[in-house]
């Protein structure tokens, strides 16, 4: 069992779009639960409402019902239990897209140090913790590089490094690996599963990849907006360091 | 918190600069054109300046001798002299024409007046004072002329002996002085055929040619062909006086039209120049519009290519107000490079123009303020459309 009060834990999710005759219920009864440190596969076909469910998680927009608790602190139950969504995303959710999505105006170290700056963190604090993360991604080097210069690879980590940067409890990534080719999708995987490790984050990837698939130990499938949890004996791809 | 706009701004300097380059030329020309109308009443206030000049006597119920044609006979100016209040008082004319240089025409104001009395011109900046009572000239250096050079007024020869400075009519055109005496000649000269022609049509009339009168004939056709009439008569008053009250017994005692110095000013800037003043603050007002459509459109669609940027900074918890401030901070920056490019260049382009241009650094500022104004009201299209992006936009592809 999870420890109780940490990562996320989803109770009874529901989401109705629209009214009446037209309404469309994309989450019917959602129940998650995603461990400190771990890393859980979110996967299901087009339409099974996997972005709806991601952007419940991702505070921007509302579910009709349920519970939503994030580390020890309940932010959804029937309602919003928090004001101000805007600090919840900032401060508590990482994210992490399938496309790095950098702002291609900002260099690397700023790319990471912009979440704690929009904090309220003291620019010289934001970059020593960027330049950290960076460190502990392996893309120290290019911190000064624009994101243009960086391969999609190294885009890739530096985008996990902004998504940590406030040590939310929780990461969404949603199509993490899409573009990749099996190697360097591995490589996100691993990289993902040091950091849950590392920073006791509990991360949710939502994905179609069937290569990534197996480095999940547990899975949850959701069909027709409900989720059923797979738990699988052991990752069946070895996530030891590639080679370089 | 770092400067979100003028990050962007550097990571696209090239285009930014270029773009405020463009807007620049354009705030130039809309600074260029304040300063027409700054040269324009300027060169009115020149004008009266260098008449030396406290009242202006007139031809009764006209506004001459500048806004309108003023007819005086020249002994006027005795009669002027004599009146309580009055240091000194000059007849003077004033008549535009194409002076001949070289094989060009060069447009020029003529003044006839009397040497050391008012009228005459100011400072020289080269060569002397005229001191023959005929054919010598002072010329404003505009009109291109250099001491020793030769003008044809009507049918005489003038000779150029001193060049003055900002020496220009209130439409702008350069000045030049010759005697009185001449120019009264100059203004009515008919050519030899029109007064042969009119020396037989007087003797043909029976009315000037009478049996019995000897000398009837000769006198009338003297006297057409003689001119003792000025436009005007300049007057300075004794120090110390209201000019107003030296104006007013010669209103009612000589049946003239006398203007003070605040009203000949009234007349040249709200009337003579008011055309022209509208002409110009049309073309600013248009020219304002079109700076504020470009610097929206150009922010509008900055900020359109950074929607996905934009979502991705809005789901991450940056604020609505660092949003608008970035874009509002680019449409000012533009507005600040615009202002800078176009400050320069119609600095560097005023002395090229025909007429003065006077580019007044309060005007630079109000034009700066106004710049700025228009950037912030032209980046809130662009500021609506970015608040209205959908933070759920960034994910979910």
């Amino acid at each position: 069992m999870h420890a109780p009060g940490h990562g996320i834990r989803i109770e009874g999710l529901r989401k109705r779009y629209g009214e009446g005759s037209t309404a469309v219920d994309a989450l019917k009864d959602v129940n998650m639960q995603v461990a400190p440190g771990e890393v859980v596969g979110l996967i299901g076909p087009s339409g099974s409402g996997k972005s709806t469910l991601l952007k419940c998680l991702g505070a921007v927009i509302e579910p009709t019902a349920g519970r939503m608790i994030l580390g020890e602190q309940t932010i959804y139950d029937n309602d919003w239990t928090m004001p101000d969504l805007r600090a919840l995303r900032r401060d508590r959710i990482g994210f992490v897209f399938q496309a790095p999505y950098l702002i291609p105006f900002l260099n690397v170290t700023d790319n990471v140090a912009l979440l704690p700056m929009l904090a309220g963190q003291k620019n010289a604090v934001a970059r020593a913790r960027a330049r950290e993360l960076l460190a502990a991604l392996d893309v120290a080097h290019r911190a000064e590089a624009q994101p243009s210069e960086l391969s999609g690879g190294e885009q890739q980590r530096v985008a996990i490094a902004r998504a940590l940067a406030n040590q939310p409890p929780v990461i969404l990534a949603d199509e993490p690996t899409a573009p990749l080719d099996s190697e360097r999708a591995l490589a996100v995987m691993r990289i993902l599963n040091q950091m849950a490790a590392q920073y006791r984050t509990a991360i949710i990837v939502v994905t179609h990849d069937e290569k990534i698939i197996p480095t999940f130990r547990r899975i949850y499938h959701i069909r027709d907006g409900q989720t059923h949890e797979e738990v699988g004996e052991g990752r069946a791809i070895d996530l030891a360091p590639l080679p370089a | 918190m770092i400067s979100l706009a003028g990050r962007d701004i550097l990571h696209a300097w090239s285009r930014f600069v270029l773009t405020g380059m463009g807007l620049g030329l354009l705030i130039g020309v809309t600074l260029s054109m304040a300063g027409i109308y700054r040269g324009m009443v300027d060169d009115a206030g020149a004008l009266l300046d260098n008449s030396g000049a406290d009242l202006w006597v007139v031809q009764k119920d006209t506004q001459g001798p500048y806004a309108e044609s003023s007819s005086l006979r020249d002994d006027v100016v005795h009669s002027v002299r004599g009146m309580p209040g009055v240091a000194r008082a000059a007849n003077v004319t004033y008549f535009t024409m194409q002076v001949a240089r070289g094989a060009r025409d060069v447009r020029a104001m003529v003044v006839g007046f009397e040497p050391g009395l008012p009228g005459a011109p100011g400072e020289l900046i080269a060569g002397r004072r005229i001191t023959r009572s005929h054919y010598e000239a002072v010329a404003d250096v505009k009109t291109g002329f250099a001491v020793g050079d030769t003008i044809r007024i009507r049918r005489h020869d003038y000779t150029v002996v001193g060049l003055t400075r900002r020496t220009v009519s209130s439409g702008g055109d350069p000045m030049v002085f010759i005697p009185l005496k001449d120019a009264q000649e100059a203004q009515f000269l008919k050519d030899n055929d029109a007064i042969v022609n009119e020396r037989a049509r007087n003797a043909a009339n029976p009315a000037l040619n009478r049996p019995g009168l000897p000398g009837l004939l000769e006198a009338v056709t003297d006297a057409q062909s003689s001119n003792r009439n000025v436009n005007a008569v300049l007057v300075q008053i004794a120090p110390g006086l209201n000019p107003e009250a030296v104006a007013e017994p010669i209103r009612r005692w000589k049946h003239l039209t006398v203007f003070t110095r605040a009203q000949m000013e009234e007349i040249l800037v709200a009337k003579l120049i008011a055309t022209s003043a509208r002409q110009i603050g049309m073309f600013l007002v248009i020219l304002a519009v079109v700076s504020a459509a470009i610097v929206a459109f150009i922010i509008y669609t900055m900020t359109l290519g950074k929607i996905r940027e934009i979502a991705v900074l809005k789901l991450i918890g940056t604020r609505n107000r660092t949003i608008a401030g970035m874009i509002l901070q680019q449409a000012l920056g533009l507005g600040l490079i615009g202002f800078m490019v176009g400050k320069t260049a119609a600095t560097l382009w005023a002395p090229i123009f025909p007429k003065y241009v006077l580019l007044l650094p309060g005007d630079a500022l109000r034009g700066f303020v106004v710049v700025m104004a228009i950037c912030a009201l032209a980046s809130l299209m662009a500021i609506r459309a970015a608040l209205k992006v959908d933070p759920a936009a960034a994910i979910g592809g």
